[in-house]
């Protein structure tokens, strides 16, 4: 939790500079510089293709995992050079991730969001109880599944699902939620309550915001980032983003609907 | 674009289709048929000839009169016993050479080589396996004719179709189950076990089934490496020489005379049963896995 002051408190959440991400020949990302302070929430806009979750493949090191991934430029998560990072594990622990399609993993709903637990080795009952409940409250999934935590995750329906895979995100208490696309195959109420969610966290964490609702990003983003053909266009508070007062005329074109 | 009802009547185009479509439903069904009529007379022909000469004492006696008479109670334990240590041998080398080509081995030319080869070696006739084993097993490895012996061949030669079996169901667990997985911190092998095994259970059961309806058929490759014409006692262990089902009923059906028309009927419907028990064990475990595939 970055709530501390002293020369920390001023220190970005996530620095990247000259991020370059090439799968085989192909280019995904190039060249991507920007800061995300603390507590906020930085929004992701752009058309398909932009290299949007390429971007956030990147922070938690999957490119460790995927084949062909190469990742070039630095990273800094709080302070330190993921690149760096001895145990990707840990890493990848202190950042939740939920997907554009809901990923039920097909385990009971219980052991959907007690698995980073257990794997992190908490043992007791009364622990990963706590723990379950607590995530799933906080995802507002609580009050649908109390009396059916035995059941599968991946039977529920696709926008609770989608809240399961923020209740599992949240359950490695992350300092870092990365979203991508969330609300993708899910219906509009339900993009509301989440949404109202991540208001809430965001006092407790940094989040990621990648979306292809333009005013989704109005919603809910402090300041948000123009992703078009494997380029960081611009980054602007988002309110500028939308009153126009922004410097591509690329950008202006996207938020305003003329293309894409 | 949208017409009137009245216009609900079929065109030619569509009454031609459709015709196009009965006919080949039709020519699908009789394919099908085709495939069952063969099983279904192969059945009826072994119940009715043989199936009058099973008898409690059939299955526990000895073979007596120089196998023309008697039971075959040595080469079912022998079977039994082939087909299990087979299973032993191969089936935790299969699933773990599996899941190194599905989960761990990166897509290379050494990758693809070892893919095509495995595939290949499915192929491969079983009395060149029977051969290998003679060389490998019961002369370099010092088995001797025995079951260990046999049973290492069987396993070499069933590997195949288990590794190739549960590679594509670890590979049909679908891959942002892994990477939902890996972003919560997993280790790969954390992955494999909590999430990718239990959901391919059902699929690498099928490959167990295959591999045990193979191996308690073969013949050539156990007649050279530890099953004999004969032993009046059931084993006791890897080391000893044992009968076995497949090879008694070659004996009997060819090198064995005046042997009563029903006998080796009998054989081959008692080989029959064992294969679909074993099966049946496993279809058993398989439904019980697959209840818990659901996504």
């Amino acid at each position: 939790m970055v709530t501390n002051t002293g020369p920390e408190a001023t220190e970005p959440m996530l620095d990247v500079r000259g991020l370059t991400i090439r799968y085989g020949g192909s280019v995904a990302l190039c060249d991507v510089t920007l800061e995300v302070k603390a507590n906020e929430i930085f929004g992701i806009i752009g058309p398909a293709n932009a290299g949007k979750t390429s971007f956030l493949r990147a922070l938690n090191r999957m490119s460790d995992f995927v084949q062909g991934m190469e990742v070039k430029g630095s990273v800094r998560l709080a302070g330190r050079d993921i690149a760096s990072v001895r145990n990707v594990y840990a890493l990848r622990r202190s950042i939740g991730v939920v997907f554009p399609l809901p990923v039920g993993l097909p385990l009971s709903i219980y052991d959907n969001v007690a698995l980073a637990p257990r794997m992190r080795g908490v043992k007791a009952r009364a622990q990963l109880d706590e723990i379950v409940e607590r995530c799933l409250r906080r995802a507002a999934l609580w009050d649908e599944v109390k009396d059916r935590l035995r059941n599968l995750g991946s039977l529920l329906s696709g926008g609770q699902q989608q809240r399961l895979t923020i209740a599992r995100a949240l359950s490695q208490d992350p300092e870092l939620l990365l979203l991508d696309e969330f609300s993708i195959a899910i219906d509009p109420v339900t993009t509301m309550r989440i949404e109202e969610v991540l208001k809430e966290l965001r006092h407790e964490m940094t989040i990621v915001l990648v979306t292809n609702l333009v005013q989704q990003a109005r919603r809910l983003a402090d300041r948000t980032a123009f992703f078009l053909g494997s380029r960081c266009i611009e980054v602007a508070n988002t309110e500028e983003l939308f009153t126009g007062t922004v410097k591509d005329q690329r950008t202006r074109d996207y938020v305003e609907g003329r293309y894409g | 674009m949208s017409a009137p009802a009245s216009s609900f009547r079929a065109t030619d185009r569509e009454l031609a289709s459709l015709g196009r479509q009965r006919l080949v439903r039709s020519f699908l069904l009789f394919m099908t048929a085709m495939l069952v009529l063969p099983v279904l007379g192969i059945l009826a022909v072994l119940i009715w000839q043989g199936g009058p000469g099973l008898s409690l004492e059939f299955f526990l006696d000895d073979p007596k009169k120089n196998m023309t008479a008697g039971g075959i109670f040595p080469a079912l334990v022998g079977t039994v016993w082939l087909t299990a240590v087979a299973l032993l041998l191969a089936f935790p080398l299969g699933v773990a050479a599996a899941i190194y080509l599905s989960e761990y081995a990166k897509d290379s030319l050494l990758t693809r080589t070892i893919n095509v080869a495995i595939v290949n070696l499915a192929g491969v006739p079983s009395i060149v396996h029977a051969l290998f084993g003679v060389g490998a097993f019961v002369h370099f490895m010092q088995f001797g004719q025995s079951i260990l012996a046999a049973s290492c061949t069987l396993a070499v030669m069933t590997l195949p179709v288990i590794i190739v079996a549960a590679r594509e169901s670890l590979q049909a667990v679908p891959q942002p189950f892994r990477e939902a997985c890996w972003s919560l911190g997993a280790t790969r092998w954390q992955t494999i076990w909590r999430v990718v095994l239990p959901n391919s259970g059902s699929g690498i059961l099928t490959g167990v089934i295959l591999c045990i309806s193979r191996a308690v058929g073969e013949t050539a490759p156990i007649m050279f490496t530890g099953a004999v014409l004969y032993v009046p006692f059931t084993p006791e262990g890897v080391l000893d020489q044992t009968m076995a089902l497949s090879l008694h009923l070659y004996n009997i059906s060819t090198a064995v005379s005046n042997v009563p028309p029903g006998l080796p009927f009998s054989v081959a419907l008692t080989l029959i049963g064992v294969v679909l028990l074993m099966n049946a064990t496993a279809i058993a475990f398989r439904m019980r896995l697959r209840g818990r595939k659901k996504w």
